[in-house]
């Protein structure tokens, strides 16, 4: 594991009124460029573990490493810096009271000259698509939309890694798939590390690697592929199979073979219309 | 909601007033606070209504937009009005109502005062109606800037202003979820008497509460994880610039008092 760009190892944590521990033990390398779902169901620990990797707690036990830098209280605003973080009410993080002026929230926290400012804000929402909302007060914005701008006040800052926790969860289909698609785009582009911690099976698809948390430690990683085969375990878990592949798995217990594991309904539509035409 | 109320309203025109430094515009209003007392005399007071609608003028907003924002203070300017009409023992009387009398100093100095109290309506709602509300924000945080020597907090002061003019909206809404919620449990909130109304309003007031500080629990995470770590070593985006029409604003508004100075008997 050479070029992780976070290293967690062995980690436990607690919460200062609890007597259980919210994570333990846990170790997991993430890799430079990957794209890696956490999932897990309420009160997994992954939301814990994502406010750790953000400095908002610190590990009790064993130690959290992120681009070269140990997580500790000297280290944790250049670690902010480095990983940016979306949560997932898209009301409750927007600080600003403009869009342009919420974009540059962080910059202005990391001292960022008012010029350089002015470019970066502009860059960042040309990413994200949102240029045309420079001026534009919170209220009138949809959820997808906010979420929008708070990946551009993220990517302002030049992050290495981008955390979602739960960043969807609050929005409709449309608003999901609006910033899925963004994340995706963005993380192309700039060759970043996306870290998405969610419930949602249908996101953690989309992961190149998915990591299942259960009672606060790693319960199995692998591809999604792998994770999905699982299938009543994920159920015990109290985690969800995405309708595709369910549906995919019902057609095959009736013997009808797809091709293909499916992890959208869209890929699943068009194997199924298109099933006759191969035999 | 909020489209009844003009006050702290924004109307985003372009004008010369519009484009003035909040500042010039916060320290005009506080000085014109001052010289509108300088007034004494039909003349004077001819002048500050002449330069108060030369001042509307440039901000290009309508009158009557101005007259609407009026309704909820002309009951106060009446009364005022009537008080001095009737209390106000000076000069020849001009009515005899009963055991009241009118005098002619208690008519002119109820319409000077009822003047002077909408000259400063004007100007000062002027303000907020060519300010966004952010920029107000930032220009007290500018002008009291030197406090922080004396260990006031501006810079956070500032910021909470602005978080909280940037929830108004968001919560208004809320509170107006949380209504129709509780109306769909059977509340009611429009009938009955004043103290069941009030009554009426806790099952209102309780999750708006809950879920304002749920909201600024996250809020706070939110902008910590975004490196917020109090006013030092922060730059600002908005960068207020004075120019030469600023400084020109002010020294009209000396030259105001010094006329005012002048002609006052």
């Amino acid at each position: 594991m050479k070029d992780s760009i976070i290293s967690i190892d062995d980690v436990s944590f607690q919460y200062p009124d609890q007597t259980a521990f919210a994570l333990q033990h846990v170790s997991l390398h993430v890799q430079r460029g990957e794209w890696l779902a956490i999932v897990g169901h309420n009160g997994s620990g992954k939301s814990t573990l994502a406010k750790m990797l953000n400095g908002l707690h610190y590990p009790k036990e064993g130690t959290v490493t992120i681009s070269g830098l140990a997580l500790s209280e000297e280290n944790v605003w250049a670690i902010r810096e480095k990983l940016g973080m979306v949560f997932q009410n898209p009301d409750n993080q927007f600080v600003g009271t403009t869009v342009q002026d919420d974009v540059a929230f962080g910059l202005e926290n990391n001292g960022v000259e008012q010029k350089e400012m002015k470019e970066r804000v502009q860059e960042a929402l040309e990413k994200v698509g949102m240029t045309a909302f420079l001026n534009q007060e919170p209220h009138h914005l949809s959820g997808g939309q906010k979420q929008r701008v708070a990946i551009a006040s993220v990517i302002a800052l030049r992050p290495d890694i981008i955390l979602l926790d739960e960043a969807t969860s609050m929005l409709d289909p449309a608003g999901r798939d609006e910033v899925m698609n963004t994340i995706r785009s963005i993380k192309d582009e700039e060759g970043l590390t996306v870290i998405s911690i969610t419930h949602d099976l249908e996101e953690a698809a989309k992961a190149d690697r998915v990591v299942v948390l259960n009672q606060g430690s790693v319960y199995t990683e692998g591809s999604p592929q792998a994770i999905f085969q699982l299938d009543q375990e994920l159920l015990t878990l109290g985690l969800d199979v995405p309708f595709p592949v369910r549906m995919s798995q019902l057609l095959a217990d009736e013997g009808l073979i797809l091709s293909q594991r499916h992890f959208t309904e869209e890929e699943l539509v068009k194997d199924v219309w298109t099933l006759n035409f191969k035999k | 909601m909020m489209e009844k109320i003009i006050l702290g309203r924004y109307l985003p025109l372009n004008s010369v007033v519009h484009r003035m430094d909040p500042r010039a515009k916060l320290l005009f209003i506080f000085g014109f606070v001052f010289v509108v007392f300088l007034a004494n005399n039909v003349l004077t007071y001819a002048l500050l209504g002449v330069f108060t609608l030369f001042v509307i003028v440039l901000s290009n907003i309508k009158i009557q937009f101005l007259m609407t924002g009026l309704k909820p203070v002309i009951w106060l300017i009446l009364f005022t009005f009537l008080l001095h009409v009737f209390f106000t023992k000076e000069g020849e009387v001009l009515a005899q109502l009963g055991f009241l009398s009118i005098y002619k100093g208690g008519v002119i100095k109820g319409a000077f005062i009822s003047l002077r109290f909408l000259l400063l309506i004007f100007v000062t709602s002027l303000l907020t109606l060519t300010t966004p509300p952010i920029s107000v924000t930032d220009g007290i945080e500018s002008l009291f800037g030197p406090l922080k020597r004396v260990k006031v907090p501006v810079h956070e002061l500032a910021l909470m202003m602005s978080i909280s003019l940037r929830f108004i909206p968001t919560l208004l809404d809320e509170t107006d979820k949380i209504m129709k919620a509780q109306m769909a449990r059977g509340a009611d909130f429009t009938s009955g008497s004043l103290t069941s109304r009030i009554k009426a309003v806790i099952p209102l007031l309780i999750p708006l509460f809950v879920s304002a500080f749920k909201r600024a629990e996250e809020l706070a995470v939110a902008m910590e994880a975004r490196g917020y770590r109090g006013g030092e070593g922060r730059t600002k985006y908005r960068v207020l610039a004075w120019h030469g029409r600023d400084t020109a604003a002010l020294l009209v508004l000396v030259a105001l008092a010094a006329a005012l100075f002048g002609l006052r008997s």
